[in-house]
């Protein structure tokens, strides 16, 4: 068991082990070919490999195409608004935070009209899997400019190219205070995706990882050079970041990065000729709101008590 | 318990004359920041706690520090207290403190003061070193005094210089001694009300204040030539006495929420003052979000995961969480909301009061969102309302949507003190494994509820969705699953409604007018009846605490009076005015929702005028409308 949940649940059953199936919901309804079917393999082999127990496990999101993700898990999810899924899942771990909180999130989702959330819920730090399924494109109402998409790039919103240059959903969140825990990678290089996810996992505060996407139908081809050239990819390595030596042999371009160096993270996550992957930061000693905010425990004749109390200062 | 404790001078000059009242009403007016409200709390607080009924409301300027010395500006408090029960703000006022002459004429401009009104008025600005302040207080003193006013100059600032030497501090108390003496409340309790009002700062301040209120009693002692009784009946059961945002704040506590997500609006917002300085030892959390939005979310969030939450907010916070509340409706996750109006449209009149979400909190969702809406009238419904709440958000997994306004939530009011039941407190989560093929939306289809399985239970891993779904939420968008599902989201409402009570009539079971209302106009529409019976009008008045669903046999009560007329806080175009026929006319909300709902011809009278609505005026309303031919229910 290597849960890192602080308060383990009492149930009858802890050495129950859970296989594959009993995190498989119903069929996956995205496209073929789309990034998606990939971050949810790996999140099951997370599950798998961390033995997260299904009742114990939340998965929040909140509309697009990534958002149909908790319904093709069999743990809880909550499938919800455009733009807010970080508040539920903050409402979920203040409540409850015993609980195993995932949240999956588009870049429309997130970075436009869900921005102000994901700004604070960066400065909250509250224990809880952020990831962010960035193809840069609005998929679900077919073909959009998201926040995200390269300037120049031609949508239905914007026939003749994207006007503005793409937000950097790295830079925003490594300049956002009380920043805990900012990881790149993507979704073809399924053992980076992997390692990061449980880098996250293992996170003590808000993880967030961004994983670039590609969408079959509507930026299609723009990530076919990557794939294809290894060379285009820069690894951050080090021995506290992402580690997946079985990438070693085929990306070559690699940097060393020490995940505890802010400034320097800032620096590589500034748009530049490469597409790094790896742990930009790290920091486990930010103030976490959900450790700040545990009300003590309190049983309802105590609570009587209280309140008979509270009621003398205003008794006549 | 009249304790006499105020030192008066005898032999020296006359006793003074004793005007006996069965009630009376008091403002005490300042600029912002001069403690008018604070002086004002603690004389309504001891007022009722010596056996007085009581109503307060705050007198609130629109900016936090308007610029001193202007006839808007006002800050402060109204207190109505009487001999019996007291049930709304009243009428006119009898005594006015004003701290300066220039918020005495803005009371004196808004028509809140009895023509024969006692004022009491600093007079330093007579003598003031700037022309300019002199010159207005000649100006705006020559229009007070061609009123029939009984103006009495008090040299506020020059005693309390003998104690405090900031001219701007101290009024307030020494403005208390005034009332003390005037009105012969005892000492004590008001010293204690002070220490209870200052708590947090130091035993210095706390002597200072008190010895800036025995100076207001003895300055009135050898200086007024009058005192006014008020005689009380000491209570005869335990009384509690606070405000409606006090008391809703109180009600979370006894209805065992554990989390309170907002973001902050007047005039909701003390609620969350109230709770930040307690929840925590009672096991809760007060969560300031990052907007309205958010803290409904996680109100959401939190309810999901386990017991209810709550959000509180006013009518622009309203609007922004609708799109949240439809998501609570679809995917049946309890949640209470507690909206203190305001006036609107957009930001309106953020400190004053209206009833003008009521259709907003009964359909401001996209589609079909069938919800709770509960109104209370007084503060004690205020306590008991959050109570009901979130008994009826559990049981059905409904949203519920609580309508208090600004006149509750600053209105201060005694009631009896609640007893306190463990079966009010929500139960403790059960996390005991969901029973084997049990679905998330199995509806009862007599009773459209279903049980919801809360995370940590085994067995239960299913994901809840705003989209349509069937019965094992999987996502579906056939004809008949949208049908079903509707259908048993709303019949929610029907079975809760079949457990209601019919609303209780005040004064006879048939007449010629039936006044209808709702929410913080209970006390004024009901003095308003008395005062039309006492004149022989055959008009009673019906109060409905549920808006949805509504309480049932109102068709067939209202069948029995001639007329039956809404009166309500919102808009409604008043007949004659241009352009408007029966056809067109815009209606008063509640009046739309029972003409749709009964289809009997619902009169309307409402206004909104940014307060209270007074007795005198609905006294006039109904008279007009009893009185004039026409009605006649199917």
């Amino acid at each position: 068991m290597t849960s890192h949940c602080a308060i383990l649940p009492v149930l009858d059953d802890d050495d129950r082990e859970f296989e594959l199936d009993d995190y498989e919901g119903v069929t996956a309804r995205w496209c073929p070919g789309c990034g998606d079917h990939s971050v949810l393999t790996a999140v099951e082999k997370l599950l798998v490999a961390e033995q997260l127990k299904p009742e114990q496990t939340v998965f929040v999101s909140g509309i697009g195409c990534s958002s149909r993700f908790p319904h093709y898990l069999k743990t809880y999810g909550f499938h919800g608004l455009h733009g807010r899924a970080l508040p539920v899942a903050t409402g979920v771990k203040l409540h409850r935070p015993d609980l195993e909180v995932f949240v999956v999130m588009g870049d429309g989702d997130c970075c436009s009209i869900g921005a102000g959330h994901w700004i604070h819920a960066i400065r909250y730090n509250i224990r809880m899997v952020v990831m962010l399924l960035d193809n840069s494109i609005y998929g679900l109402t077919k073909k959009q400019t998201s926040p995200t998409t390269p300037q120049g790039f031609k949508t239905n919103t914007q026939p003749f190219g994207s006007f503005l240059p793409a937000l950097n959903p790295l830079t925003t969140t490594l300049g956002t205070t009380n920043v805990s825990f900012v990881a790149q990678t993507a979704e073809w290089v399924p053992a980076h995706l992997y390692a990061t996810l449980r880098a996250a996992y293992r996170h003590q505060g808000f993880a967030f990882v961004r994983i670039l996407q590609r969408c079959p139908l509507f930026t299609q081809g723009m990530y076919d050079e990557a794939v294809r050239n290894p060379g285009m990819i820069e690894l951050l390595v080090h021995d506290d970041g992402v580690v997946a030596p079985e990438l070693d042999k085929i990306y070559k371009n690699r940097v060393a990065h020490d995940p505890s160096d802010l400034d320097a993270a800032r620096r590589l996550a500034e748009d530049g000729g490469h597409i790094r992957l790896g742990l930009f930061y790290r920091n486990e000693a930010r103030a976490r709101y959900d450790l700040l905010r545990k009300p003590p425990k309190v049983t309802s004749s105590e609570r009587i008590a209280l309140l008979n109390a509270e009621l003398d200062h205003y008794a006549v | 318990m009249t304790a006499v404790a105020v030192p008066v001078e005898s032999g020296l000059r006359p006793a003074p004359t004793v005007l006996k009242r069965p009630e009376h009403t008091v403002e005490i007016v300042s600029d912002s920041g001069e403690g008018a409200q604070k002086c004002g709390q603690i004389f309504g607080a001891v007022s009722a706690k010596m056996g007085n009924g009581v109503w307060t409301v705050e007198i609130i300027p629109a900016e936090i520090q308007p610029p001193p010395r202007t006839a808007e500006g006002a800050s402060g408090n109204r207190i109505r207290f009487g001999t019996g029960p007291v049930t709304n703000w009243g009428d006119e006022t009898n005594l006015v403190i004003a701290f300066n002459e220039q918020v005495l004429l803005g009371r004196h401009l808004l028509g809140t003061m009895a023509g024969d009104a006692i004022v009491l008025l600093e007079n330093s600005w007579a003598t003031n070193s700037n022309p300019d302040i002199r010159a207005a207080w000649d100006k705006a003193l020559a229009e007070l005094s061609a009123q029939s006013y009984r103006i009495i100059e008090v040299p506020m600032e020059e005693q309390c210089l003998t104690i405090d030497e900031n001219p701007r501090k101290g009024k307030n108390m020494f403005a208390l001694g005034l009332l003390a003496y005037i009105y012969d409340r005892s000492l004590e309790r008001i010293e204690d009300q002070i220490a209870y009002a200052f708590r947090k700062k130091s035993e210095e301040v706390f002597q200072r204040n008190v010895a800036l209120m025995r100076l207001g009693v003895e300055w009135a002692a050898a200086n007024l030539d009058f005192r006014i009784d008020v005689p009380t009946h000491p209570p005869t059961e335990a009384l509690v006495v606070m405000n409606g945002n006090e008391a809703l704040g109180m009600g979370a506590l006894a209805s065992g929420m554990e989390l309170c997500a907002m973001y902050p609006i007047t005039p909701a917002t003390s609620v969350s003052h109230y709770l930040a300085e307690v929840f925590t030892k009672f096991g809760g959390i007060l969560h300031q979000a990052e907007d309205e939005i958010a803290a409904v979310g996680v109100a959401i969030g939190a309810s999901y995961a386990g017991k209810v939450a709550f959000t509180i907010t006013s009518g622009p916070g309203f609007a922004l969480k609708t799109e949240f509340i439809g998501l609570a409706v679809m995917t049946e996750t309890p949640l209470v909301v507690m909206n203190v109006q305001r006036g609107g449209p957009s930001t309106g009149l953020p400190t004053k009061v209206e009833q003008s979400d009521l259709l907003a909190a009964l359909f401001a969702e996209p589609g079909d969102a069938p919800r709770v809406v509960i109104a209370p009238a007084t503060i004690e419904e205020c306590f008991h309302s959050v109570i009901t709440a979130r008994q009826i958000a559990e049981t059905f997994r409904a949203v519920v949507i609580i309508l208090s306004d600004a006149n509750l939530s600053t209105g201060v009011q005694p009631f009896p003190r609640p007893q306190l039941k463990k079966e009010w407190l929500a139960p403790e989560l059960d996390l005991a494994p969901v029973k084997e093929g049990q679905r998330p939306y199995e509806w009862d289809a007599r009773m459209g509820t279903s049980t919801r399985a809360i995370p940590g239970q085994p067995g239960g891993m299913f994901t809840v969705t705003g989209l349509s779904h069937d019965e094992g939420s999987k996502v579906a968008y056939d004809a008949g699953v949208h049908q079903h599902s509707t259908a048993m989201r709303s019949r929610k409402l029907a079975v809760l409604q079949q457990t209601l009570l019919r609303p209780a009539l005040y004064g006879d079971q048939d007449g010629d007018l039936l006044v209808v209302g709702w929410g913080s106009t209970k006390g004024a529409i009901e003095e308003a009846v008395d005062r039309a019976r006492a004149e022989g009008i055959r008009a009673s008045s019906v109060h409905l605490t549920f808006l949805s669903p509504l309480q049932p046999g109102l068709k067939e009560i209202f069948s029995r009076f001639r007329k039956v007329m809404t009166v309500e806080i919102n808009y409604s175009d008043q007949r004659g005015d241009p352009f408007i026929t029966e056809e067109n006319r815009r209606r008063g909300q509640l009046a739309m929702l029972l003409r749709a709902q009964t289809l009997c011809d619902v009169d309307c009278w409402t206004r909104v005028p940014g307060e209270p609505l007074r007795p005198g005026l609905i006294h006039k309303a109904i008279r007009d409308a009893a009185l004039t031919p026409g009605g006649d229910q199917p």
